[in-house]
């Protein structure tokens, strides 16, 4: 089963390596994983894509609050919450593709940020499956170069994840 | 009062009522090494490899409340200390290391002496942290002690740059730390301990099983009570001995791979299985589908949620330090006028007892060729079974949990989770200088002796006063028995060619050497060492090379499928 999970730990050097040196060393897998400080400069937030059994998760859980400097866990899969994924696509626009690419973007709601005479940029986002979406209804030999940012999550409503 | 970044290092030290510190100088702290000269509160223990630096003062504190502390230098100093750091980290055994670096601006440009301490020890830590300003020496030295010994124990490593511990700055010990990310629970859930209650009381099969926990939380008084009140029977793991007196008649021995059969039986067919801190690991459950098989109800207290149904279902989880818990099962036991129904107890025990009467310990002595078991029965018997005994890794260690009986806690010293060749000597000299008048016995082989033997100089310049029992069967012993029951009889590279002569070896480093041959010398020689009150005696036993460790559990195998003796195979 696929958990999204969220996670505050002090914003120290060396702490992601903490964390993703846990998911190695214990053979746990790992998806996405993306990190950033918070409006506390002093805490990053970790969101954390991994796949598992349910004993495998309540032990990654478990062994993430047992790192001295994540400050709090929640698996927010567990409950509503909603996912978003950015991704920014270079993609080759000249001749009747150029109108075409345009078009798409429009379709998925993108935004073309970078034009040149012979490339798009399309920013994108939305949730993983809008992006993978995305990416297969454009022509594969137009994609010049991908990235993905990882997927931030947040707890809908009355769900936070706070000090 | 302004002081440097070194002296700062001591006197935290002092603050934290350290008496010894084990380690060896270097370039990157000759500050330190400097501070430590200048007073005479912190002893100094010179060993001659940070390995053993890092396992003495692991010794230290497993046989003491204390947190043991270790110092070493930076580069392979650090890398020296990795083994005992580990060692101790799979023990939850509460230490702090200081490791010097190189200094700030040096580090990441690959400096004479520089690896990366933080980074190759973070996973064998519990926590630790790289110092880069003089400011934070104090604070940060204090949470070490306060992570190391709070919760689940465990070693922190703080690593501190060369120009930090020659940088001035006020220096002022901070009362108390409070960090955010870490509160470990103490009390246990009244609720679940109120559950947990009831299960035993109403328990037709019940089994008490224990582990490092106990003797980590000092709770081996509040454990034997709750044992003599319930009835039941009860086992310690190879980490829990003393846990509970091995000489009552409640107590089943050890279970697990070489554990008793009666231990592993009762583990087996309990109907109400209470775990206090241990943790289901393979050399004692072996297989744990086959374990699942029985369907039991299991109580699990441990201090650390994530050792709670990692390997087993548990059905009561009590999150809580083992002397609070189980001081509120005493409690409510005590305000609750039930008791177990003894006719339904009494027919468990029966069972137990039938169990019981296999002797499964039970071996063939010999008049011609020193058996192990009777070395580790006689050490018993002529230190009153109250010795510190401190083992290394392999057969003596199981023949050593085996036969000494341990009645009280912190006497038995040994490397149960990563198994570490070369802890025993360093152990005893941590656990001797811990407790300057204690009986202080080091059973060991004549391979594991070898892995930390150049300690025999440290013991003579602090004079520390350890019996040195080698089983010495020519064999690494272990290994030898699993080729033999395992791998066709096929003895690759067991065998130690060219042993020194041991007894010998211990005279040219000053101390006294026997070499004992016929079991009618054996107790003779026991006798002999330990009234020798002020000098360390190596008593080197030419032991059966072709004896192995019994009853055993086959790796992989459940509880139940036991080796008794050889008559089995």
């Amino acid at each position: 089963m696929r958990h999204v999970i969220s996670l505050l730990i002090e914003n120290e050097s060396g702490a992601l390596s903490r964390v993703s040196g846990l998911f190695s060393a214990r053979g746990y897998n790992i998806e996405s994983l993306t990190v950033a400080p918070t409006e506390d400069a002093s805490m990053s937030r970790m969101t954390i894509v991994t796949t598992g059994s349910d004993d495998i998760i309540e032990q990654i859980t478990k062994q993430l609050n047992k790192l001295v400097e994540v400050v709090k866990v929640v698996d927010i899969s567990e409950a509503a919450h909603i996912e978003r994924e950015l991704m920014l696509t270079k993609v080759r626009a000249t001749g009747k593709d150029r109108e075409e690419m345009k078009r798409m973007a429009d379709i998925f709601r993108a935004r073309i940020i970078d034009v040149t005479d012979t490339s798009y940029v399309i920013e994108l986002t939305g949730n993983q499956a809008k992006l993978d979406a995305f990416i297969s209804a454009i022509d594969p030999a137009l994609v010049l170069e991908t990235v993905r940012s990882g997927v931030c999550g947040v707890g809908r409503g009355d769900r936070i994840l706070k000090v | 009062m302004v002081l440097s970044g070194a002296e700062i290092v001591i006197r935290c030290l002092q603050e934290e009522k350290v008496d010894y510190v084990f380690g060896y100088p270097g370039g990157a702290v000759l500050y330190i090494y400097d501070a430590l000269f200048n007073q005479d509160k912190v002893r100094h223990v010179l060993v001659r490899h940070e390995q053993a630096a890092v396992h003495a003062a692991d010794g230290y504190a497993r046989s003491t409340e204390n947190v043991g502390v270790a110092l070493v230098t930076s580069g392979p100093g650090a890398t020296n200390a990795v083994t005992g750091i580990a060692t101790a980290y799979c023990d939850s055994i509460p230490m702090v290391i200081i490791s010097g670096q190189v200094p700030t601006a040096a580090i990441g440009q690959d400096a004479f002496q520089e690896v990366d301490t933080v980074g190759i020890t973070r996973p064998c830590v519990k926590h630790n942290f790289l110092v880069k300003d003089v400011r934070d020496i104090a604070t940060t030295i204090k949470k070490a002690f306060y992570l190391a010994k709070t919760g689940r124990p465990g070693p922190v490593l703080v690593d501190i740059p060369k120009d930090v511990s020659m940088h001035k700055c006020e220096f002022e010990y901070p009362k108390e730390v409070s960090m955010r990310s870490y509160n470990p629970v103490v009390k246990g859930h009244q609720g679940q301990i109120r559950k947990a209650v009831q299960l035993l009381l109403e328990a037709k099969r019940p089994m008490i099983y224990t582990g490092g926990g106990v003797i980590l939380a000092n709770a081996a008084e509040q454990l034997t009570k709750l044992t003599r009140m319930l009835g039941f029977p009860i086992t310690n793991t190879l980490m829990g001995l003393g846990g509970y007196p091995a000489s009552d008649r409640q107590y089943l021995g050890m279970p697990g791979m070489h554990g008793t059969y009666e231990a592993n039986m009762a583990m087996h067919y309990s109907d109400v299985l209470l775990a206090v801190g241990a943790r289901f690991d393979d050399r004692v459950i072996g297989n744990p589908d086959h374990f699942a098989e029985e369907p039991r109800k299991i109580i699990h207290v441990d201090i650390d949620p994530s050792s709670i149904s990692k390997r087993v279902r548990v059905d009561v989880p009590i999150v809580g330090d083992l002397k609070e818990v189980l001081e509120e099962m005493i409690r409510q036991l005590e305000a609750n006028a039930a008791r177990p129904n003894p006719d339904t107890l009494g027919s468990w025990w029966k069972q137990v007892d039938e169990w019981r009467s296999r002797e499964c310990m039970k071996y063939k002595n010999s008049d011609e060729i020193i058996k192990p078991q009777f070395v580790i029965q006689k050490l018993w018997e002529v230190t009153g079974g109250d010795a510190i005994v401190t083992s290394d890794v392999g057969q003596h260690q199981m023949w050593a949990s085996q036969y000494y009986r341990f009645d009280k806690p912190r006497r038995w010293l040994n490397s149960g989770g990563l198994g570490t060749m070369g802890v025993g000597l360093p152990y005893a000299m941590g656990a001797q200088l811990a407790n300057p008048g204690a009986q202080v016995a080091c059973v060991t082989g004549e391979a594991s002796i070898q892995m930390n033997i150049q300690e025999l100089s440290t013991c003579k310049q602090f004079r520390l006063p350890i019996k040195i029992c080698n089983l010495n069967n020519r064999y690494l012993g272990m290994v030898r028995q699993w080729q033999q029951l395992f791998h066709g009889e096929r003895y690759s590279e067991s065998y130690m060619d060219s042993l020194p002569d041991f007894a010998k070896l211990a005279e040219a480093y000053g101390h006294v050497g026997l070499k004992i041959e016929r079991p009618s010398d054996v107790e003779g020689a026991l006798r002999e060492a330990f009234a020798r009150k002020n000098d360390l005696v190596f008593l080197d036993f030419q032991i059966d090379q072709t004896e192995n460790v019994y009853p055993m559990v086959q790796g992989g195998k459940g509880l139940t499928e036991m080796i008794l003796s050889a008559e089995d195979l």
